[in-house]
């Protein structure tokens, strides 16, 4: 009994370490040299040389995609969190026509695909540029607009379920008190919402830091690019030489690594909360 | 509580979300079903004429489109079956007594947290050049070859990559499904002498129907809106064939320019996926109600 037992600890560790087996490969060939590197793909680097590394991170330009990645991302969760928390509670609160089909409309536009609305949208953001001069295009501040506006969806419906299920009294118990709603919401409501923020905050990050397809609408100037964009451009750009790709990929996914590292509880918990509602 | 106050509250706490919310969906929404109705080019100055619902019928004739539906429902329907099998599986391994589970569950779901696009290039790298030193080693060559080269074999490389991105997602729903069965539950099967087989079949699956109507419907709305790892591993090759939806869509409009015509296919693309997800709240619902 104990020995099939072990057997079978060490088995699960293989499948687990097998299962993981691409990002060894990616590993270990982000330092060999070329004829290293063609003769086993599998075998360790005969030496940790980190010129590739280096190589890599000038020609993506690195740092300033990882710096717009975080910016973009942090700036955009901050805003989401916000905005749809007050639009949430503000609707779970008011039992009218208009905050039900206000809710409702918010859910049915979760059903469209971004391939349905990115041509309108990209003419949309061309015209109210041409018209009123505010650049929504190939700006930060633009991006996170649409970034704003793509997820606020999903987090009001994730808060508008939590908020439901916290009684009434509190707020009543303050409004009698004299509290403004302004108050009663951001001394009283929003520190209950903290483990559904924790939930949006999560999906959110992961969402917007791993998009391709709407930075690479909204921003075409080089300085500009985000992790996503600089990848896609640096394995165009260039002929493959796979050491100076890895290492690339390998730096792409250091954030995410360290992110998942100190957040993992979160992360798993809120992937299971996102998917089941 | 004066109702104007009340009002003027309202609107404060919603009016900046509906605005946004507005102009970035809403607005872009009603006027690209408006857009599929024309033939345009995309350039400003060139005129939109408008053709009535002939992009819609030149869409079914469309030799290119109907072979990347078929692609599609090809691949969603084969990434259904491996990503759920597999993930299922890892989830009743590790929510087994294995003082290891917990490390290999942390490690499987991984590869979710990376995005696709990202993927897509680990892989090209591990197909293109890993693969041929295992079928040498191995003496498989006839299994371990690129598959990006062939027009056939190209989609089990998407398929491949699309379930080692989402096993370790659904693994977490179903792990989720399989805590809240009563532990007394499988305790009574075990002392009345149920093997592991029988509690299986006859405990876990039925109870775990909720969880796997939930994973085989999130697997279909994924797989069917897949773009990144098919831009990044095959980039819809070679010659166009693992072209998917998402991204003949995407070619359709910026890469050929037929802004009106893509459009209509993109009005299509969206009325395909409304249907996928509001036969899933269906069902999700009519369980609810009889549990």
């Amino acid at each position: 009994m104990k020995k099939s037992k072990v057997i079978k600890e060490i088995l699960l560790l293989i499948v687990a370490i097998f299962y993981l087996s691409p990002i060894y490969i990616m590993l270990v060939n982000s330092f060999k040299n070329r004829q290293e590197l063609y003769e086993n793909v599998l075998a360790l680097p005969k030496d940790f040389s980190f010129q590739y590394y280096i190589a890599a991170i000038e020609k993506m330009n690195f740092l300033n995609a990882f710096g717009n990645s975080l910016f973009i991302t942090v700036v955009s969760v901050i805003f989401i969190v916000i905005l749809s928390s007050m639009t949430a509670w503000m609707l779970a609160r008011t039992n009218n026509r208009i905050s039900k089909i206000i809710f409702m409309t918010f859910i049915a536009t979760m059903l469209i695909p971004f391939q349905t609305i990115m041509m309108p949208l990209m003419q949309e953001m061309n015209w109210i540029m041409k018209t009123t001069g505010i650049p929504m295009l190939n700006t930060r501040g633009g991006l996170i607009f649409m970034n704003i506006g793509f997820n606020t969806s999903m987090a009001v419906f994730l808060y508008h379920g939590f908020i439901k299920s916290i009684p009434l009294s509190l707020e009543e118990a303050a409004m009698i008190d004299g509290a403004s709603k302004f108050g009663i919401f951001w001394r009283i409501i929003f520190p209950m919402l903290k483990p559904i923020t924790v939930t949006v905050m999560i999906l959110n990050v992961i969402s917007i830091w791993n998009d391709y397809l709407l930075p690479s609408l909204v921003l075409t100037q080089k300085e500009l690019r985000t992790i996503p964009l600089s990848t896609f451009y640096f394995f165009g750009e260039f002929t493959i030489q796979w050491n100076q790709a890895m290492a690339g990929l390998v730096l792409t996914i250091i954030p995410v690594v360290v992110f998942y590292v100190f957040a993992q509880k979160y992360i798993i918990k809120g992937i299971a909360e996102g998917a089941v509602k | 509580m004066s109702k104007t106050k009340n009002r003027f509250w309202f609107a404060l706490f919603t009016f900046p979300t509906i605005f946004i919310f507005t102009i970035v969906v809403i607005i872009p929404f009603i006027s690209g079903i408006y857009y599929a109705f024309f033939d345009w080019d995309g350039i400003a100055a060139n005129a939109k004429e408008f053709v009535g619902f002939d992009n819609f019928l030149k869409l079914m004739e469309d030799e290119r489109f109907r072979h990347s539906a078929w692609v599609t429902i090809k691949f969603t329907f084969l990434a259904l079956i491996s990503v759920n099998v597999l993930g299922l599986t890892f989830a009743l391994i590790v929510t087994s007594t294995l003082r290891t589970a917990k490390s290999a569950r942390t490690m499987v779901f991984m590869p979710n947290l990376i995005g696709g696009l990202i993927l897509g290039y680990i892989w090209s790298f591990i197909f293109s050049d890993a693969f041929s030193i295992i079928g040498k080693v191995t003496g498989f060559e006839s299994v371990f070859y690129n598959w990006l080269m062939s027009p056939d074999y190209a989609l089990y490389a998407i398929v491949l990559v699309f379930t080692w991105q989402m096993a370790g997602y659904m693994m977490i729903v179903y792990i989720a499904g399989i805590e809240n069965i009563p532990y007394e539950l499988m305790e009574a099967a075990k002392i009345d002498g149920a093997n592991y087989w029988q509690r299986l079949r006859k405990i876990v699956l039925p109870l775990l129907m909720p969880s796997i109507t939930i994973c085989l419907f999130l697997t279909l709305s994924f797989a069917f809106k897949i773009y990144d790892v098919n831009l990044s591993l095959t980039g819809g090759g070679p010659i166009n064939s693992t072209e998917m939806f998402a991204l003949n869509i995407y070619n359709e409009i910026f890469g050929y320019s037929n802004y009106g015509y893509g459009q209509a296919k993109a009005i299509v693309f969206f009325l395909i996926v409304a249907v996928i997800s509001l036969t899933q709240v269906y069902f999700t619902k009519k369980r609810e109600v009889e549990m």
